[in-house]
């Protein structure tokens, strides 16, 4: 075979997968989107931005990426150079904290949930220390701060070991010497740290966060779970329009919305981060 | 400006013993080199004295303060490291200010610094550059005037010109020999090629196995090695060796020759003398061409002598072949003795 087309040859059955499964229904859903039985128009954009819920879940949405996201950035940072200054069980502990990672976001939340009910974990706890009489509903609509706590915990403990798993891979990146100069140049541990190893993770900071930013927009299961209709989120909201009023193409609009503002924000953590021709390690 | 005393530093790692009781003076402004094979201890000796590293007995001194418990900021240091560690994120002039800036020296002292220093190093046309746009030469430069920037009173030197092709390590040792030297600083530099080492140093401590072998001007390390390792690993090729068996009354046999050596000694010697040392004269030594390499500058010939290998350095112009047998005759006051029990040098 052709040295110069066995590449071509080789990426083709992906290309062709994802022509097929990505490519296809993105168009059918963003035709879908655009149009109704009037034509191609932009109708069921109006229609989504104009119901009641939408502004609420839209801000739903960002509140909780802003509250999650920034969390579990420290704590991915502060896990992962633990883990990296870990001489011995380093893989074990690793093991420990990505466990999170196998369980799927319906069944977090419902392991949080378990805790957080009327006949949960905390209740007995509390019930047992002798703290509250009676067990409470903490997830009620008299309650929405504790139902937006217990959504950011159980999306923190799901999802931060995502971040942690890449920014370890790239702190390991790091060459043992940048450290050393730092230190005889009389960089302290927290200066070498911000001075050092944060500008020479741009490019794992950069991925881990577009990953996680796009997840967090994407949210659904946990909250599901944990908020039902309490805490309505935009992806909450394609959900019901197209499984509870049947309505797709107004479902498609709002999936359309989402990955507009995922590639919005993807494109500003790009931006924010980037290298510098000629300063990457 | 600063004395460097090193007081019986050892260092083991796990149950292997890297450095072994070490002792040595540096003098004020001294240039010293730390020579010796991969794996010897030098890199951790100098390690230990930047404060990476901790000594598992023993004290440093620098500039009469004693240091070894004290962060590597503390001890009037500055390094030059072998892959540079020239920051990628940062540009050249950002680089060299590294450690003013973690001074918090103000914003037109640290930009008189660096440009003092990176104008030393030629360098102060490349300021707002980042490293991934340097060469491999310029990048070492950044790398000096970041420690010089500091102007400590001691510069480490790690291998500093070990990652650069051969033409840009001669012009660079030069130039760092004569920035050096005009910086006033104590300079310790590690290497583990000879020609660096008798190029540049002051004194160099020639180290094997942990421990400093010998300690002297590079010219006394060439002409006088103090062991047998010393004669082996310096000089390009390095020292001949024979067997000497004793006469009595200071006469040794070598090769069927008698020659005259150390009268204490009564035992069997080695008898050692470097390949340039030699002429041909009817009353040599017998040797056996064997590999004759025309090196320009001179002939390489390596020949078989008293059953061993022998090297023989000889004018250019010789017409020597495989197979010729040939008569060299040793320069009496070049010949050196070791005792093989100690390996050490006897007079």
């Amino acid at each position: 075979m052709n040295p110069r087309l066995l590449p071509y040859f080789l990426i083709f059955p992906v290309t062709l997968f994802l022509c097929l499964f990505f490519l296809y229904p993105f168009v059918l859903v963003s035709q879908e989107a655009f149009s109704n039985e009037n034509g191609y128009n932009l109708d069921n954009f109006r229609e989504v931005t104009s119901y009641w819920k939408f502004p609420i879940s839209l801000k739903n949405t960002f509140l909780l990426a802003a509250a999650v996201v920034p969390v579990q950035l420290a704590l991915s940072l502060l896990m992962a150079t633990m883990v990296n200054r870990m001489k011995r069980g380093r893989d074990l502990i690793l093991y420990i904290w990505t466990i999170p990672l196998g369980i799927s976001d319906l069944a977090a939340g419902i392991i949080w949930l378990a805790i957080f009910e009327q006949s949960g974990f905390l209740n007995s706890m509390l019930g047992g220390l002798g703290l509250i009489d009676s067990p409470t509903n903490f997830l009620s609509y008299q309650t929405p701060v504790m139902v937006f706590v217990a959504i950011m915990l159980a999306e923190i403990w799901r999802a931060t070991a995502i971040m942690l798993v890449i920014l370890v891979a790239g702190i390991g990146l790091i060459p043992k010497e940048y450290y050393e100069a730092g230190e005889v140049f009389g960089a302290s541990p927290w200066q070498r740290f911000l001075k050092i190893t944060l500008p020479l993770l741009r490019p794992s900071l950069q991925t881990a966060l577009v990953l996680r930013v796009i997840l967090a927009f994407e949210v659904f299961a946990v909250v599901q779970a944990l908020g039902g209709t309490l805490f309505p989120v935009l992806m909450g909201e394609t959900y019901a329009y197209q499984f509870d009023l049947l309505d797709g193409g107004a479902a498609a609009a709002i999936a359309l919305i989402i990955l507009a503002i995922s590639i919005t924000f993807t494109l500003i953590i790009m931006r924010a981060l980037r290298v510098p021709k000629g300063a990457t390690i | 400006m600063a004395v460097i005393e090193i007081k019986n530093v050892a260092k083991t790692f796990g149950s292997y013993q890297a450095l072994h009781d070490i002792n040595l003076t540096i003098a004020d402004q001294e240039f010293m080199v730390l020579l010796g094979a991969s794996g010897c201890g030098k890199s951790t000796l100098l390690r230990i004295i930047c404060g990476l590293e901790t000594a598992s007995e023993g004290e440093v001194w620098i500039g009469g303060r004693r240091v070894d418990h004290l962060p590597p900021k503390d001890r009037g240091i500055s390094m030059v490291f072998q892959n540079y560690a020239v920051f990628p994120h940062l540009t050249v002039f950002e680089n060299i200010g590294f450690g003013l800036r973690m001074q918090k020296m103000p914003d037109d002292d640290v930009k008189r610094r660096v440009e003092r220093t990176a104008g030393l190093m030629h360098i102060d046309q490349l300021l707002s550059r980042y490293s991934g746009e340097l060469s491999g030469g310029q990048r070492q430069r950044v790398a000096v005037a970041r420690a010089l920037a500091m102007e400590p009173d001691v510069i480490l030197m790690d291998e500093p010109l070990s990652n650069l092709d051969a033409l840009l390590r001669m012009e660079m040792r030069a130039e760092l020999k004569g920035v050096l030297a005009e910086s006033n600083t104590t300079a310790i530099y590690v290497t583990h090629d000879q020609v660096e080492a008798m190029s540049m140093a002051d004194r160099i401590s020639v180290m094997h196995e942990g421990k400093i072998v010998q300690a002297a001007s590079p010219i006394e390390v060439y002409r006088n090695p103090a062991a047998e390792f010393v004669a082996g690993f310096i000089g390009n090729p390095p020292m001949n060796f024979l067997d000497a068996t004793p006469q009595g009354g200071g006469k040794y046999t070598v090769a069927g020759h008698s020659f005259d050596g150390p009268s204490a000694a009564n035992s069997n010697l080695q008898f050692a003398i470097r390949p340039e040392d030699m002429k041909l004269s009817d009353d040599g030594l017998q040797a056996v061409a064997k590999v004759v390499e025309p090196l320009g500058a001179h002939l390489l010939v390596t020949c078989e002598l008293d059953g061993k290998l022998f090297r023989a350095i000889l004018d250019s112009e010789m017409q020597v072949k495989p197979g010729d047998v040939l008569k060299l005759a040793p320069m009496p006051d070049r010949i050196r003795w070791f005792d093989p029990a100690t390996t050490l040098a006897v007079a």
